[in-house]
């Protein structure tokens, strides 16, 4: 029986519960629906919960359960002696899972029949023929450890199964029965779904809470393995960024880190001018007309891909930049010499964020009272007199927390600068000049073959980390800043 | 007291400082505001009263203007002010509001501190020469908005800190500090308690030696207390102006009478 079939019968049991609960509830009270302390329905929602959820709970942790239990003892039945040379337990066991998988799935299309599958005597060359006649896929040969395993790991996996069923189903019907003998009158099934109610809403939070915890323990781990094979000072203090896949690697993130916040920064001196610029135009001077086409307009901005941003740069941006700077250009300089520098990456970025720092600051701009307006207006100050001197005063705590959002955006943005600012990890302060930041080279150093035991590629996830924590911490400010602020008017 | 020719006599002893004539306002396609005539007489506190949404505040807004920041809202009628038309197209708005003041319903200090907010006005107007002389406004304004002593240790301190009735004060002051020569008050008190109330129609008796004063009340005995003219607004119709002990003893209309004596409204 398929997990389908079995959440089918869970579902089944749950309406029947709801309308067996309802009418029981109905006849306790004699069929007056007003002796009952809740509305009908919450006694059927009652059953029908108590059936589904400790049955899923169960279903959920056997789920989780079954394979590590099943995978540690068939493990145990592999002797050392039978693992080969350069191979280890880990790559015997996916072989293991394989023919398990194999084998199952020539029985499913008949080509054994269940006894031949379940012989562990059975010859193995002609077995092999079979599984591959199948069109199974088995990628090393089958030899008779690896059989018994698999063997084992088949058993075992349709015992569980069959168990877990038959558990899951008994639990679901001891959860209704329960409550349906709990069904009558005077029981507050109103209460009890609320509080339901809650559990849902409760778990539904936590697992955005936990998924967080998760991403953050796991890069954890994976940067105290980089600082086991690497030295922390080098990373934090050091001056060069040189990977060497062959050893020898300096991997330190200063450069980086420069590259990152220059290119930020010409990101933001691009983005707040403009967005801040717009924003006050949109909420102090645009009419009503203006505002329902503009407003949107900037904000499909915001709905563009940053690969489609990357592609403007490189092939826009860039070449204009160089035709203007580069060597024979427009200005004859000849400071330019390739388009992917730190002033394409941020000029683009901050094309990217204008609308992130226009509809912010807008929302904040809206927020101060209209009576401020007033009062000035009213002692004959004129419109941007009135904007400059009091509404943006006003504003101000929350139009920071808005540019700082936009910061850790642009900090932790990957797309652009891969496509626009360049490979070369060097402190600079040459605009024209290519630099990286720590995003691209996460990109790099994750891309292509790569080893999770050496250093070159580890140090991604320090690099992940890093830049994890500062955004957070700017992310963090902002979102004191504004919430400050907005106690002020309410 | 109630002698009209007594009362007609009063009248022309001072002169006129704005008068409206045939004035109508439009809210997109809602009339609000339907032939009003009024003359507001100088250094002389002029009430007006009348039911909610009556128009009375509408009209009062139309005085500086300040209902030009509505988009859907238009003025007819001419308003003159000493004589000139305030909706003429030479007059700048901003201008205006400078000689015509104005106090709202609600305070509404700016989050600037108590110097700021009364320095603003004279700032933006170039009112003041010098940092000295810019003081000396603050001071006077603050003095004439009968708050001086309450705030004048902490200047510094943000506006927005103090209570509702000194805030009130505060934007009184604000106002004063432009020099205007009307001053608008909208329901000024509506947000006070008794006693800020009373310190507020004080410095408006006060405030009468100077200004002409304009103000929006809900309050009849406040009408009563501060003022010398009353104007009595109904459904946008300017009901009945007059004096304001002739309007509270003895009105000629009686939609007057029955607003006062608690009937309508």
């Amino acid at each position: 029986m398929a997990l389908s079939w079995l959440l089918l019968i869970l579902l089944a049991l749950a309406v029947i519960g709801f309308f067996t609960g309802r009418s029981r509830a109905l006849a306790s009270a004699g069929g007056d629906a007003r002796e009952l302390h809740s509305l009908p329905s919450y006694y059927g929602y009652n059953v029908a919960l108590s059936a589904l959820v400790p049955a899923l709970g169960v279903l959920i942790v056997w789920l989780l359960a079954q394979p590590m239990i099943v995978n540690s003892t068939v493990s145990s039945l592999i002797p050392e002696q039978s693992i080969p040379e350069g191979s280890d337990r880990g790559l015997i066991m996916s072989e293991v899972r394989r023919v398990a998988v194999g084998l199952d799935g020539a029985v499913a299309a008949g080509a054994m029949t269940e006894a031949q599958a379940q012989d562990a005597n059975s010859d193995i060359d002609q077995l092999t023929a079979t599984l591959k006649d199948a069109g199974q896929v088995l990628t090393q040969e089958i030899s008779q450890p690896i059989l018994i395993a698999a063997q084992k790991y088949r058993s075992m996996t349709s015992t569980g199964s069959v168990a877990m069923q038959g558990i899951v189903l008994a639990v679901a019907l001891l959860g209704a029965a329960f409550a349906y003998i709990r069904t009558h009158k005077e029981f507050r099934a109103r209460n009890v779904v609320e509080q339901a109610v809650l559990a849902l809403l409760l778990l539904a939070a936590s697992i955005a809470i936990l998924t967080t915890v998760g991403i953050v323990l796991s890069m954890f781990f994976e940067t105290l393995n980089f600082f086991q094979l690497h030295s922390w000072k080098d990373f934090f203090f050091g001056s060069t960024w040189a990977p060497n896949f062959r050893g020898g690697s300096e991997l330190s993130i200063l450069p980086l880190l420069w590259g990152t916040l220059y290119i930020s920064l010409i990101a933001l001196l691009v983005a707040v001018p403009i967005g801040l610029f717009a924003a006050i135009y949109l909420s102090e001077y645009a009419t009503g007309a203006t505002r329902a086409v503009a407003k949107p307009l900037l904000e499909i901005l915001a709905g563009i891909p940053t690969i489609v941003y990357g592609l403007f740069a490189l092939l826009t941006v860039g070449p204009a930049l160089v035709s203007m700077f580069g060597e024979g250009g427009a200005l004859g300089v000849g400071w330019m010499a390739s388009s992917n520098a730190v002033l394409t990456a941020g000029l683009v970025m901050g094309i990217m964020l204008i609308p992130f720092v226009s509809s912010l600051s807008d929302d904040i701009i809206n927020a101060v009272p209209q009576s401020m307006r007033d009062g000035s207006l009213g002692l004959g100050a004129t419109k941007s007199e009135t904007v400059r001197q009091v509404v943006l005063p006003a504003a101000l705590p929350g139009i920071v927390g808005a540019i700082l959002l936009a910061a850790s955006r642009a900090i932790g943005e990957t797309m652009i600068v891969v496509m626009a600012a360049g490979a070369i990890a060097k402190f600079s302060g040459n605009p024209f000049e290519a630099m990286t930041t720590i995003t691209t080279r996460i990109v790099s150093q994750l891309t292509g073959d790569t080893d999770f035991a050496s250093p070159e590629t580890l140090v991604a996830f320090a690099l992940g980390l890093t830049l994890f924590i500062i955004t957070l911490g700017l992310n963090i400010f902002a979102l004191y800043i504004v919430r400050k602020y907005r106690e002020q008017y309410e | 007291m109630n002698d009209m020719t007594r009362v007609e006599r009063a009248v022309d002893s001072k002169a006129i400082k704005i008068a409206a004539n045939k004035v109508q306002v439009y809210y997109g396609d809602t009339h609000a505001i339907k032939d009003v005539n009024v003359e507001i007489e100088e250094k002389t506190v002029t009430a007006f009263i009348g039911p909610s949404g009556c128009g009375k505040s509408t009209f009062l807004r139309c005085l500086n203007r300040m209902n030009d920041t509505i988009d859907i809202c238009r003025v007819e009628g001419d308003i003159l002010l000493d004589g000139e038309d305030i909706y003429d197209k030479r007059v700048d708005p901003v201008q205006l509001r400078a000689k015509v003041g104005m106090v709202f319903q609600k305070p509404n200090p700016f989050p600037k501190s108590i110097y700021d907010n009364v320095a603003y006005g004279p700032r933006i107007h170039g009112l003041a020469k010098n940092k000295a002389e810019l003081d000396e406004i603050v001071e006077k304004s603050l003095r004439r908005g009968a708050i001086w002593d309450e705030v004048k240790d902490r200047l510094d301190a943000p506006g927005t800190g103090l209570s509702g009735g000194q805030q009130q004060r505060l934007c009184i002051a604000r106002a004063i500090a432009t020099a205007p020569e009307v001053l608008l008050m909208d329901e000024p008190c509506s947000a006070l308690d008794p006693i800020a109330t009373a310190q507020v129609e004080e410095l408006i008796d006060e405030l009468r030696s100077r200004y002409s004063v304009v103000i929006v009340t809900h309050s009849m005995q406040q009408a009563a207390r501060v003022s010398q003219k009353t104007a009595f607004f109904h459904l946008g119709n300017l009901v009945e102006f007059g004096e304001t002990g002739q309007i509270f003893t003895n009105p000629e209309d009686p939609r007057t009478e029955s607003y006062i004596t608690g009937r309508i409204g």
